[in-house]
C-alpha cells in the first residue's frame, strides 16, 4: 500500500510509510518465476496453455498428415503402420496423447468453473489434482497399449 | 477541439462471442471424439478397408469436417489469446495472427481434400 503524505496527517503517514518500507525491505522478494512455488491450479493452467499451443503446432499438421495416410490408399495405410513401429515416433505420440488428455481434462474443469461448479478454493485445488490424476495415468495406459 | 464524451472504449464486442465459441466448439469436439472412441472400441478396425469404411459414410465425413472446423476455430481463439498476452509489438503480433489464419484456412481445405478424395 502506498501512503501519500498530505494535510495534518503528513507526519503520521511519513512514520507509517517508513515502517512499511522497513517491513517490505525485510520480506523476501521472490519475483524470480523459478523461485516462486506456484499453486497446483496455476501449474495445471499454464500446462493447459502450453499443451494447447503444442496441439496447434505441430499437433494439427501431424494429425492431418496422419489422417491422410490412414485414408489415402492401402499403401499409405501400410506405410503408416510401418512408421508407427518406430519407438521414437511412439514416444512422440505418447507425448501428444498426454498434451491432448491434459488439455481435455483441464478444459472440462474450466467448463465446470464457468458454470460456477467448484469455484471455492479447496474444491478448485482438488479438481486441479484430479486433472493430473486422470490425464497422466490415462497417458501411461495409452503408452502401454502402444508398446 | 476534441471533447471527451465520457464513453468507455469497449472494443468491437467480439470477446464474449469468442469466449462462447471456444466453449461450444470444445463441447462439440468432446462429443465427436467420444462417439468415435465408442465406434472404434465396439468394432475395432484392423485394416485399411475397415478404416476407410468408417469414413465412407457421408454423415461421418460431414461430422469429421465439422470437427476439424470446430478445432480450427477453437485453435484460432486460443492462439490469438496467447499472441495477445505475449507478443506486444503490434506489427509482429498482427503478422503472426495473419499467418495463423492463413495456416488454419489451408488446413480446412486440406481436411476437405482428405475426406472427399
Amino acid at each position: 500500500m502506498e501512503f501519500r503524505a498530505g494535510g495534518q496527517l503528513r507526519n503520521y503517514h511519513f512514520k507509517v510509510s517508513r515502517m512499511e518500507a522497513k517491513l517490505k525491505h525485510q520480506r523476501p522478494r521472490h519475483l524470480d518465476l523459478f523461485k516462486i512455488t506456484q499453486p497446483l491450479p496455476a501449474i495445471v493452467s499454464i500446462m493447459h496453455r502450453i499443451s494447447g499451443v503444442l496441439l496447434f503446432f505441430p499437433g494439427i499438421p501431424f494429425l492431418l498428415y496422419g489422417l491422410n495416410m490412414l485414408l489415402e490408399s492401402p499403401e499409405s495405410f501400410a506405410a503408416m503402420q510401418a512408421v508407427l513401429q518406430h519407438p521414437g515416433l511412439k514416444l512422440l505420440l505418447v507425448f501428444f496423447v498426454w498434451f491432448f488428455l491434459h488439455h481435455l481434462c483441464a478444459g472440462i474443469r474450466y467448463l465446470a468453473l464457468d458454470l460456477h461448479y467448484g469455484v471455492e478454493l479447496a474444491q478448485a485445488r482438488a479438481s486441479s489434482k484430479w486433472v493430473l490424476a486422470i490425464s497422466i495415468p490415462l497417458t501411461l495406459l495409452t503408452g502401454v497399449a502402444l508398446w | 477541439m476534441v471533447k471527451h464524451s465520457g464513453r468507455i472504449v469497449t472494443g468491437a464486442h467480439y470477446g464474449l462471442r469468442d469466449w462462447l465459441a471456444q466453449r461450444i466448439t470444445a463441447v462439440f469436439m468432446v462429443v465427436y471424439i467420444a462417439v468415435l472412441a465408442v465406434l472404434v472400441t465396439i468394432n475395432p478396425p484392423q485394416d485399411y478397408a475397415a478404416w476407410s469404411g468408417i469414413f465412407k459414410h457421408s454423415w461421418m465425413r460431414i461430422a469429421t469436417f465439422l470437427f476439424f472446423a470446430a478445432l480450427f476455430w477453437h485453435a484460432w481463439v486460443g492462439v490469438r489469446n496467447v499472441l495477445m498476452d505475449y507478443v506486444k509489438p503490434v506489427a509482429i503480433r498482427l503478422t503472426l495472427q495473419v499467418l495463423v489464419i492463413i495456416a488454419l484456412l489451408v488446413y480446412l481445405v486440406w481436411t476437405a481434400e482428405i475426406l472427399w478424395s
